[in-house]
């Protein structure tokens, strides 16, 4: 069967870097120019075009990317993740609403206050292994929805309003309804998050990661810190959530509770599995196809949801392993380990 | 303040145990659902949730269209009222565990024949949960729809100052009875020992001549059927339910399966249980808004020291 992944894998090892150069900056183009595609077969029938793409698309790529170093690179199942996203986005629509911080000063805080949050989780809960460390996740992030939903000093479950835009550069003006401007900074924050992924990928952590998901035992026992590694992975991809939240909060300006239901964590990994678990493009095509596709189906109103299940189902009966799966090299290694 | 508040639990305790512990009567037979699965094939069954409100819904459509029964209606008394709930109860069970067969059969045979990766066969039981459950708000008109009352829930007597509400007492008992049939059943029973056989070891059980599709469809069957008895009891005790019924309880019930020790059948007889009253008794004190954060803290501080939950095995290898 002809094999996509690895052959646009092949295509760019062969390729000189002149030729790399351009490939990349191709693809740059093309993502660049969505938003101008508006007019076409690619537009969604009732909501704004250039909305969805901002959200859900762009925001479901930045967390599905973050979600894809705890789960693709580290294999640790976690169904809590839209805390670190909720966590990002009040921290920016509470220091937004209540100081002069603007949105780039608050970014930072954001990731930290992420990856504060996925120390305090990551140390009791990655103790634990595979399904336990599920539900252990998943009921953080129910805990911090419901503690957000109850605490009237944080807007209880009318949420926070009137969050301030991001400041005005090289005087283009992010007003609300200025899609294209949001969408183009988002993608410069995928690229710089596709650029963090890959370079720690390509080092000691990455390779520690990826030993911890293929045999965690077998890495404790080579000599890998195992824990420490795992933590490094949850509270990175805490970092990436967190960012995540803290462009949404102001993007959307308004936020409640209800934007942080489990409901998202799942779609999240579903974009990461559906796309290719572990490999960054396959993640990414998953959380464009999962983010666009039930806007796209829109017209057929009230059973697009239905429709959206039945192609889950349906792909990853055809495709286990995601519309772009890691190398075959990798996926060789992990046939042959021992009780799989 | 909190004298107030205690002795207020102290006059109430008796009620609140016994509706705490129907509740967690429902929570253990959901619980079985996911825990049967789990032990065979090492697997969240998430759409055993979808399965739960499937039943709820069969329990509904039986007393408005079999039986005849609208919102007006005298509530039945004597042998009929009894042969009214038998029929709901096996009505229920055996929709939900024909249910459980087909998911099986269409979500995860293909994948697990193949030998996939531990977590397409998850994504495939959200896809299937979403089509399950958006299936029913289509249908519905995404309205909660409340059951005719056919039990009268009077008061078989006080204990304590409590009151022992009727729909409670065949709650508990009939739970209670369908769990030591469960428990005999995978004991004594041939399929039983199949099934425990595949769940110790999959390869050698199969070189002894088991047939694997075989034991996973008993195992989807079984796990359905219990699963189909909380749905009935479900409406029994509250008289309502709605195509979201299912996210609610399956996560609770879910969480009961790993407090106990997710794949062992004792585990999710006291997860259940225990969760039951946890969250009664925090309801009460707390406010029912806070009831979750309970739960989940309350696993947390469990997991911290447990592991493996209560019951559980250690789990030498697991991946994602």
């Amino acid at each position: 069967m002809f094999n996509l992944r690895d052959w646009g894998a092949d295509l760019w090892e062969k390729s000189s870097r002149p030729v790399r150069v351009l490939i990349s900056l191709l693809a740059f183009a093309v993502a660049a120019s969505l938003p101008l595609l508006g007019g076409t077969f690619l537009n969604t029938p009732v909501a704004d075009y250039g909305s969805v793409l901002v959200f859900p698309v762009a925001i479901f790529v930045i967390m599905a990317l973050g979600l894809n170093i705890v789960i693709g690179k580290s294999g640790l199942l976690d169904l809590g993740y839209v805390a670190f996203f909720a966590i990002g986005a009040y921290t920016m629509g509470l220091l937004g609403t209540k100081t002069s911080l603007n949105t780039w000063e608050i970014l930072p805080i954001g990731i930290a206050m992420a990856m504060f949050a996925g120390l305090i989780l990551g140390v009791p809960a990655l103790r634990l292994r595979g399904d336990y460390l599920a539900i252990i996740t998943l009921g953080f992030g129910e805990i911090v929805r419901i503690t957000a939903l109850n605490l009237n000093s944080i807007g209880g479950a009318n949420g926070i309003l009137n969050i301030p835009t991001p400041p005005t550069i090289f005087g283009l003006e992010y007003t609300f309804d200025n899609h294209r401007l949001y969408y183009w900074t988002f993608l410069i924050i995928i690229l710089l998050t596709i650029w963090m992924i890959r370079r720690l990928s390509a080092r000691r952590g990455g390779r520690a990661w990826e030993s911890i998901r293929q045999d965690e035992d077998a890495a404790e026992l080579m000599g890998v810190p195992t824990f420490r590694y795992k933590i490094w992975a949850f509270v990175l991809g805490a970092s990436v959530g967190g960012a995540a939240g803290v462009l949404y909060a102001s993007k959307t300006l308004f936020i409640s509770p209800d934007n942080f239901t489990l409901q998202v964590s799942i779609l999240i990994l579903a974009c990461v599995i559906f796309g290719g678990m572990g490999n960054i493009w396959g993640v990414i095509l998953g959380a464009v196809i999962l983010g666009y596709l039930p806007d796209r189906i829109r017209f057929l109103s009230d059973a697009r949801l239905l429709v959206f299940g039945v192609v889950l189902v349906v792909m990853m009966n055809l495709r286990p392993d995601g519309v772009l799966p890691r190398k075959k090299r990798e996926k060789a290694l992990i046939k042959r380990a021992p009780n799989e | 303040m909190g004298a107030v508040v205690l002795s207020d639990f102290q006059a109430q305790f008796t009620s609140l145990t016994f509706g705490g512990l129907s509740l967690g009567f429902i929570y253990v037979l959901i619980a079985l659902g996911y825990t049967m699965v789990y032990g065979v094939l090492r697997m969240i069954n998430f759409a055993n949730s979808e399965v739960f409100m499937y039943g709820t819904f069969a329990t509904v459509v039986i007393i408005r269209d079999v039986f005849k029964f609208t919102q007006q209606s005298e509530p039945a008394t004597g042998m009929r009222l009894v042969f009214i709930l038998l029929v709901c109860l096996a009505g229920s069970m055996l929709a939900s565990g024909i249910l459980s067969i087909v998911l099986e059969l269409v979500a995860y045979r293909r994948l697990r024949n193949r030998g996939s990766n531990k977590l397409a066969p998850l994504i495939s039981a959200i896809g299937m949960s979403i089509v399950l459950a958006e299936f029913m708000r289509i249908l519905t008109d995404s309205r909660y729809v409340g059951s005719p009352r056919v039990l009268e829930k009077s008061s078989l007597g006080t204990v304590f100052g409590g009151d022992i509400r009727i729909d409670n007492t065949i709650v508990i008992g009939s739970g209670l009875f369908l769990y030591i049939v469960l428990q005999q059943f995978v004991q004594k029973t041939r399929l039983g020992k199949a099934i425990r056989a595949v769940s110790m070891n999959e390869d050698v059980a199969k070189l002894m001549g088991v047939n694997l599709n075989f034991v996973v469809s008993g195992t989807f069957l079984i796990g359905g059927l219990m699963t189909g008895a909380a749905g009935f009891f479900y409406t029994l005790k509250y008289e309502n339910t709605s195509f979201s019924i299912g996210f609610e309880l399956g996560i609770a019930a879910f969480t009961a399966a790993i407090l106990g020790g997710i794949g062992n059948i004792k585990g999710a007889f006291y997860g259940g249980i225990s969760l039951g009253l946890v969250e009664t008794y925090a309801s009460f004190f707390l406010g029912t808004q806070w009831k979750a954060v309970t739960v989940f803290s309350i696993l947390v501080v469990v997991l911290y020291f447990k592991p493996n939950g209560v019951f559980g095995e250690a789990i030498t290898q697991t991946r994602a």
